[in-house]
């Protein structure tokens, strides 16, 4: 035991300590979970709004889109949509006249993440506002209000107390789904870990410490979406 | 002409030709809301089968009836949180504006629609206060954010109307926090922050204990006595009979007593309005 942690040096961030390389990692998966987090939000408001006000046509895509990503495993949906989608758009690219793009790890991960994302966000966030009592909604368009302001001012903050569990999970889930990028040669944390272990021999320890940081990353977003929910169920009196 | 025609004809006569009211010697004779005709079904069930009535300026309308006669879908008709199937609306001399979009009679311009809502302030049975904001922002958020008056001003109307119903030092409060009297007199400051031209109330009673229905009706008695123009769908019948200058008995969808709160309750034609009357008193 105590061999194997007898090389903390490779941890340094000068010489040829990997410190740096992990920091680099870390960060690549943070980039990539909050890209795809994002777009997967942004999905998941236009699904949920589609599936609950949209025509049957919206509807039924819709349907489609949730029920075959979440249907498939994501490191299958991950390999299909990388390679297909980036074949896809070069082949596209070269009809039109124009020279293959090597497309960024980083577009690619956050696009492919942030897809998988939106199948899930669509349905917590269908389900927290249909959560929204019907009450409210027809309170704020007997006041005369657009169907704008009555999805930004009263829906969308009304909804937040009911998504918000569901919403913090999916972030949990796509920091750890960064890892499955590994599989098309990105590198974010869990790539660069299993290079360096390999260079170094240290399997256990830089995978504890891989673990480690996912530990810490989760523990650091606990505490924010603790904030978060604290802020947004304001109005929501405590059950106990 | 049929006798259910006739007697439309008859009460649509009656009542606008002038009601031997006490408070009707006060009001002016600008009319603030008018429907006519009005018909709404769901599905195959009519509910509301050609209803017409008219409030002039500081009049206040009670509308009357058994459950299911339709006396809030005739309410949430004025304001459109139900279309029509048919029948005109009027509000303060404008009148709504409809098409037919596959099939289905629809406003022809939502624009419209919203300018006219914001001349009626609807207070609804189960408050509907937005449960994110305080009592003082929910008072503040129509005139703000669709009126588009300054800050200060809404603050000063949120000030204002939320003294008049006794919740000032309840402004920072979210509605969950309050009793249900407390979110209805919020919920009345609400309404009456965008300064509408009719005030709706849809049973505004009906979902409060018993001991807090008083406090929300003293609110509405003194708005009552100021003048305001008011339609009140309520079980009520002591209140209605003593806040109202024009009582309106539905049955079935139908108009089948209209006068002074004197006639409805005690001198009324119809054997059907006697019968409920009676029941409830």
């Amino acid at each position: 035991m105590g061999e194997m942690f007898a090389n903390w040096h490779h941890l340094s961030f000068s010489g040829d300590g990997w410190g740096w390389n992990l920091l680099r990692g870390l960060s690549s998966t943070v980039q990539i979970a909050a890209g795809a987090y994002l777009l997967g939000l942004t999905i998941g408001l236009l699904g949920a709004l589609g599936k609950i006000n949209g025509s049957r046509l919206t509807q039924w895509l819709l349907e489609v889109y949730t029920t075959l990503i979440r249907a498939v495993p994501e490191l299958v949906l991950i390999l299909l949509l990388y390679y297909a989608g980036t074949g896809l758009i070069n082949e596209l690219l070269e009809l039109m006249g124009y020279q293959p793009v090597d497309i960024s790890g980083l577009v690619a991960g956050i696009a492919v993440l942030g897809i998988v994302q939106g199948a899930y966000a669509t349905e917590v966030i269908r389900g927290a506002m249909l959560a929204v009592p019907r009450g409210q909604v027809e309170a704020a368009q007997a006041f005369g209000m657009s169907g704008w302001k009555v999805l930004l001012r009263i829906i969308l903050p009304a909804m937040l107390p009911f998504a918000l569990p569901g919403l913090s999970n999916l972030w949990l889930i796509v920091t750890k789904d960064t890892a499955l990028l590994a599989v098309v040669g990105f590198s974010e944390l869990a790539m660069t870990t299993r290079q360096a272990a390999g260079a170094t021999r240290a399997y256990f320890m830089f995978f504890a410490v891989a673990a480690g940081i996912y530990l810490a990353l989760t523990l650091v977003s606990n505490q924010v979406f603790r904030l978060l929910e604290k802020r947004v169920r304001r109005g929501q009196p405590d059950v106990n | 002409m049929s006798l259910g025609a006739a007697l439309v004809h008859f009460i649509r006569w009656r009542y606008t030709s002038g009601m031997d009211t006490d408070k009707s010697l006060h009001r002016s004779s600008a009319e603030a809301l008018v429907v006519e005709g009005l018909h709404k079904s769901f599905g195959n069930e009519e509910v509301l089968r050609g209803v017409s009535l008219l409030a002039n300026e500081g009049d206040v309308l009670s509308i009357i009836g058994a459950s299911g006669s339709g006396k809030s879908t005739l309410l949430r008709c004025i304001n459109l949180l139900e279309q029509p199937s048919s029948g005109e609306i009027r509000i303060g001399g404008e009148q709504i504006l409809f098409t037919t979009r596959r099939g289905h009679r629809v406003p022809a311009d939502m624009k419209q629609v919203q300018r006219l809502r914001t001349r009626l302030g609807m207070v609804f049975q189960s408050f509907n206060l937005w449960s994110h904001m305080t009592v003082q922002q929910n008072v503040m958020e129509v005139p703000r954010h669709v009126l588009g008056v300054s800050k200060t001003e809404a603050a000063e109307r949120a000030e204002h109307y939320l003294n008049r119903v006794g919740l000032w030092d309840k402004r920072e409060q979210y509605p969950a926090y309050l009793s249900g009297g407390q979110q209805q007199r919020a919920a009345i400051a609400r309404a009456l922050a965008i300064q509408p031209r009719v005030m709706l109330f849809d049973e505004p009673t009906s979902a409060l204990d018993p001991e807090l229905v008083g406090e929300v009706l003293k609110v509405i008695h003194d708005l009552a006595n100021e003048g305001r123009t008011m339609i009140l769908v309520t079980h009520e019948m002591k209140f209605a009979r003593d806040v109202s200058t024009q009582v309106i008995f539905l049955h079935q969808g139908l108009v089948e007593e209209s006068g002074s709160p004197r006639q409805v309750f005690y001198e009324p034609v119809s054997d059907r309005c006697r019968a409920f009357v009676s029941s409830i008193h």
